[in-house]
């Protein structure tokens, strides 16, 4: 029971921190969910994490918001997923509902821009290290490296719907390993 | 009850925005059009603070909407109902997979998923390169951030504290 309450209380804080260091959406927090997640509890594994995001892409609500839902679930039930999901909310509400209650002219600070400037740079660097970490587990053989850079360059084309990617790898991936399954 | 309609129209947002939080977007501008809880011209600023700070875009626009129609009680009762739906959502769908935990189904669909998804996030990452690598000094900043997150394997958080302190000092 106490065990139970101490991990609760974990889960609060440690989205909370996610939540706190998600700079400019989701993707942002992947590095973190790596870090503290998967490398410091080992509540998930890297390849699970990367599950859940996928998931979270094609299911209603907020990808970020979602991952975390996720791994609360995972380790404490239904009282896991709240916690976890508060977590990861509770940053937001308190930055946002003071910054418009006491800030009138927040976007025209102009010290906020030139510190934006900087942690965009970071946020980016942190994808590529997300990036980089999911690429050695997701890519496994030269079907799966043909996937990502077709998604990727899918992406980048015409921003296909992320949705309609994940579907269709879905798909093509699950008849390509079924067949290949066959054969051996 | 304006916490009723508040938590109703958040929910309804949750349960059919997919695939991120500006996809929330549109509900947003329907609320603006419905209700006198924000204006249109007030959604440029929203959607700018949300993105300049910390959490996820669609939580933080959640608070802000909520905050404007009816203060604290309001940002906390719409960004609660925003991330209900998918809360229910999400449990539901761990409990089917893992029914399927060692089914090689389960294994064949995230063969091709996983790939697609690190594609799609380098993707991101290339576009908000775009974004952030702007002239010289963000380069430089880039490459050695990107040097030392491999080199020391410090925590994310510190970098990004790290580089918001550079930015604010030097570009």
């Amino acid at each position: 029971m106490k065990e139970d309450i101490k991990e609760l209380g974990q889960l609060f804080i440690i989205f909370a921190k996610i939540g706190g260091f998600t700079f400019g959406g989701g993707y942002a927090m992947l590095s973190l969910i790596q870090e503290e997640i998967v490398k410091r509890h080992g509540w998930a594994t890297e390849e699970e994490v990367l599950d859940y995001y996928a998931i979270g892409q094609c299911t209603p609500g907020i990808i970020a918001v979602n991952t975390a839902t996720f791994i609360g679930y995972k380790r404490k039930g239904i009282a896991g997923a709240a916690v976890a999901t508060l977590g990861m909310i509770f940053p937001s509400l308190v930055i946002i509902m003071a910054i418009s209650a006491f800030i009138n002219n927040f976007l025209e600070i102009e010290i906020v821009g030139h510190i934006f400037n900087g942690i965009r740079v970071a946020v980016t660097v942190l994808i590529f290290n997300a990036v980089k970490d999911m690429y050695k587990k997701a890519v496994i053989d030269k079907v799966t490296l043909l996937f990502a850079v077709l998604s990727c360059a899918v992406s980048l084309w015409n921003g296909a719907s992320p949705i309609m990617t994940v579907l269709f790898a879905a798909v093509i991936g699950a008849l390509v390993k079924s067949r290949g399954g066959k054969r051996e | 009850m304006i916490y009723l309609t508040l938590f109703y129209e958040f929910f309804k947002t949750g349960l059919f925005s997919i695939g991120g939080g500006l996809a929330t977007i549109p509900f947003l501008y329907d609320m603006a059009e419905k209700f006198t809880w924000f204006s249109k011209e007030r959604m440029g600023d929203m959607i700018a603070i949300s993105e300049s700070t910390p959490g996820p875009i669609g939580v933080n626009m959640a608070t802000y909407a909520g905050f404007h129609a009816a203060g604290i009680l309001g940002g906390i009762t719409a960004t609660v109902g925003l991330v209900f739906p998918s809360v229910i959502v999400i449990i539901l769908i761990y409990k089917m997979l893992d029914r399927f935990k060692n089914s090689a189904f389960r294994k064949h669909i995230f063969y091709g998923i996983r790939p697609a998804v690190t594609g799609m996030i380098a993707a991101a990452g290339l576009g908000m390169m775009k974004l952030s690598v702007v002239d010289w000094k963000t380069a430089v900043m880039f490459l050695i951030l990107l040097f030392c997150t491999n080199k020391f394997k410090k925590h994310p958080a510190f970098y990004i504290l790290l580089a918001g302190l550079a930015g604010g000092i030097f570009t």
